[in-house]
């Protein structure tokens, strides 16, 4: 893998099996420890660079930073130049100027951590952007799989819902095939993409009968708006036909665990029931979230300049 | 000043000839011409061809001066060979009325290095509303004849129907910008497995077909003249098939960038490759190229595009579709049609000068040398091949997607009215 993480499609088995093995030894690392703090990447400077809200992913990267010592500076959507309509250029000179050693960044429009390779010459780390990818959600979602089951090889995955403005799904679909799992995607025909025959997937409109045989059911965050566009005639009909009420999970076999990337819309695709289940892993994806991201940094800013693996 | 005397080149690539340019026009033609007073241009083992004639040109003058200028884009044209451009009305303030298209017109006058032929607004502000004042454009100085909303489509179809059939008045053609605005909300590229890989909202080929299939059946209908321009889909062409099947009068364009350039390029989400309609797949290329080589596409026009760094050095979301295209035009069209065979030098005239000259209704254009004839001419030297240079390109906007490739053809030298505005591939000390 190159200087950054921008995709995972980039990631082959071998590093994106790296990754996770790190992270379970920083969990180690951790346990035990008075101060919950590495000295790894002490002096080196991570910048979290947020232009869309979302408080779940940058408090992640934030502690995974600030655990491994490394310097934390934070620009986020309110507040800072990144929202009085300076250009993203500009913003990665400055990013550029004052040292970087990575960028972390969550951005609306997709590709806009490609552009900020071009501009620096740090790490950059894809925090989500627009409806491409996310790639650190992609391997924390892994982690927490494999930490649960034992394996991802041979699993197979449903991932439910609004895939196509899901970067969350894109990623998944990568990188849980890298590591030889079966993915089927579960959505109503408008929320696929036109060209989604060509991913190494498996495609169905019928969740009830995807359900039984699965070890892992993804849900994916569908918004409601989303019905003002035609996608689907009404919050009500979607939650009937995709979401995961109790009665769709006792078709689960026996060991099939729940998944969600958060932050969940309850009742739409998901019941509260089902969230607060035994089934369900959301609390452990966000205490892996950490896990994971203190992995990638420390992977990319430790130990020989510009590689990860 | 007393002439020029083109010596040895191929008339449309066939039979070597000198061509003698008087006052304007071609005086003599033949072998072993006497040079008397005319200066002698030494055209050995190049093609002589028409001046080549631009229907799509975005000049960007009234409003993004800073993009390009009506002179700078005349530049970029003689450069690139042409002797005409016709300017597109999406400038601010809109070419939508006879003011603003007697500036336009005026300017290029005073530019000197092209006919910039300007093109009206279809409605008022290009809102898509209410008809702009067409016969007003006819009847001006610029006595326009193209009408067009480029940029955006003429979506309502009954608006469409009365604008085909009021410009019959004055011989207008409207030339559509073919896509249906509500297929495509905030598209951002071709829509297919490129796009949902990168995350980036689909342009489906059906709303440019779907558009194309309604205008030709409105044109049949009522009679009228339809262009349309930059055609970009295999089933465009299919469409194009069918609508000249029944005798009706439509023609369409292709870009160069459509001719060469896939889908594939967005890959880098370098916005240099974002426009409008965008980048397809590979068989769209190759149908394109085809229907170019049949004539079921009538034109290759440049939908030259010239956009500021601020609006291209940003997310590819942000950024402005469009790519600059007058001084490649003629090097793509060589090396996407030429060189494999597809197209021989009296088709690149036809589609390049004589056909758009007609649809534009510029009759001092699109004429094959002949003596008597204008001196609208072009000389290209087909073996000499250049490597693109944006910072080297003539206007202040640099986004041009073909950087660092090298291409065949160089345009030596550019008569406009039988005076050179571009001599040994460069503008003449008058016009620089
Ligand atoms: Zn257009």
């Amino acid at each position: 893998m190159n200087r950054h993480l921008l995709s995972a499609a980039d990631l082959d088995r071998d590093t994106a099996t790296l990754i996770l093995d790190t992270a379970r030894g920083m969990a180690a690392a951790m346990t035990g420890r008075e101060v919950r703090k590495l000295p790894t990447l002490r002096g080196r400077t991570v910048v979290n660079l947020f232009y869309e809200d979302s408080t779940r992913t940058r408090v992640s990267f934030e502690a995974a930073a600030k655990r491994l010592s490394a310097d934390v500076v934070t620009f986020s959507a309110k507040g800072s130049s990144v929202s009085k309509g300076e250009s993203l250029k500009d913003t990665a000179l400055t990013l550029q100027a004052m040292g970087a050693d990575a960028v972390v960044v969550r951005h609306s429009a997709s590709g806009a951590p490609h552009r900020l390779t071009e501009w620096l010459d740090g790490s950059v780390v894809n925090a989500g952007d627009g409806t491409h990818e996310h790639p650190t959600q992609a391997l924390l979602d892994a982690y927490t799989i494999r930490e649960r089951m034992g394996r991802l090889e041979g699993l197979r995955v449903a991932i439910v819902g609004d895939v196509l403005h899901s970067r969350v799904a894109r990623s998944n679909v990568h990188l849980l095939t890298t590591f030889g799992a079966d993915v089927t995607l579960v959505a109503p025909p408008t929320l696929l993409p036109v060209g989604v025959t060509d991913w190494p997937v498996d495609v169905s409109y019928d969740l009830d009968g995807v359900l039984p045989k699965v070890d892992v059911v993804m849900m994916l965050r569908v918004q409601r708006e989303r019905m003002n566009d035609s996608f689907f005639p009404s919050a009500r009909e979607y939650s009937r036909r995709y979401g995961l009420d109790t009665a769709r999970m006792a078709r689960l076999p026996g060991e099939a665990i729940v998944m969600h990337p958060g932050p969940m819309i309850r009742g739409m695709e998901i019941a509260a029931e089902v969230a607060d289940s035994a089934r369900s892993v959301i609390v452990d994806q966000v205490a892996n979230g950490v896990l994971v991201r203190m992995a990638v940094l420390y992977l990319l800013l430790s130990g020989e300049k510009g590689s990860m693996a | 000043m007393t002439g020029w005397l083109i010596k040895g080149a191929s008339i449309l690539g066939r039979e070597r000839a000198d061509v003698l340019v008087e006052s304007g026009r071609i005086t003599g033609m033949g072998a072993d011409l006497a040079a008397g007073d005319a200066t002698v241009v030494d055209a050995d083992g190049q093609i002589l061809l028409p001046g080549l004639v631009d229907l799509h040109t975005h000049l960007r003058e009234p409003g993004r001066e800073d993009a390009e200028t009506v002179a700078s884009g005349s530049r970029a044209a003689a450069l690139g060979g042409f002797t005409a451009v016709c300017a597109m009305a999406n400038t601010d303030p809109v070419a939508d009325t006879a003011g603003v298209v007697e500036q336009v017109w005026s300017l290029g006058r005073d530019a000197g290095l092209v006919d910039v032929q300007p093109i009206g607004a279809v409605t008022v502000g290009l809102a898509g509303s209410q008809l702009a004042e067409l016969g007003a454009m006819a009847a001006s100085a610029a006595k326009v004849r193209i009408f067009s909303d480029d940029g955006h489509c003429v979506s309502d179809p009954r608006l469409m129907r009365r604008a085909l059939e009021y410009v019959k008045a004055f011989d207008g053609v409207i030339a559509q910008h073919a896509e249906e605005p509500s297929l495509t909300a905030g598209a951002q590229m071709h829509e297919g497995a490129v796009s949902a890989r990168l995350g980036l909202a689909g342009w489906p080929a059906v709303a440019e077909e779907a558009i194309i299939a309604r205008d030709a059946l409105l044109a049949g209908h009522v009679g009228s003249r339809l262009h349309v321009c930059h055609v970009s889909t295999a089933g465009s062409v299919e469409i194009l098939r069918w609508a000249k099947s029944k005798g009706w009068r439509v023609t369409a364009e292709v870009c160069p960038h459509h001719l060469l350039l896939t889908d594939e390029l967005a890959g880098s989400y370098d916005p240099v490759y974002k426009v409008n309609p965008p980048l397809r797949t590979a068989d769209d290329v190759a149908a394109l190229r085809q229907g170019l080589a049949e004539g079921i596409i009538d034109v290759v026009a440049t939908d030259h595009a010239p956009h500021t760094l601020e609006d291209k050095e940003c997310e590819w979301s942000a950024a402005r579709p469009g790519m600059l295209g007058l001084q490649t035009a003629l090097p793509i069209v060589i090396h996407t049609m030429v060189e494999p065979g597809a197209l021989d030098w009296d088709g690149v005239a036809e589609r390049m000068s004589r056909t758009p000259a007609r649809i534009a209704g510029l009759t001092e254009h699109g004429r094959d040398p002949a003596v008597g004839g204008p001196a609208n001419l072009t000389l290209v030297d087909p073996a000499a091949r250049w490597t693109v240079v944006p910072s080297e390109l003539a206007g202040p906007s640099r986004n041009t997607p073909y950087s660092g490739m090298t291409l065949p053809g160089v345009v030596t030298a550019t008569f406009l009215h039988g005076r050179p505005t571009v001599l040994g591939g460069k503008l003449t000390e008058s016009a620089s």
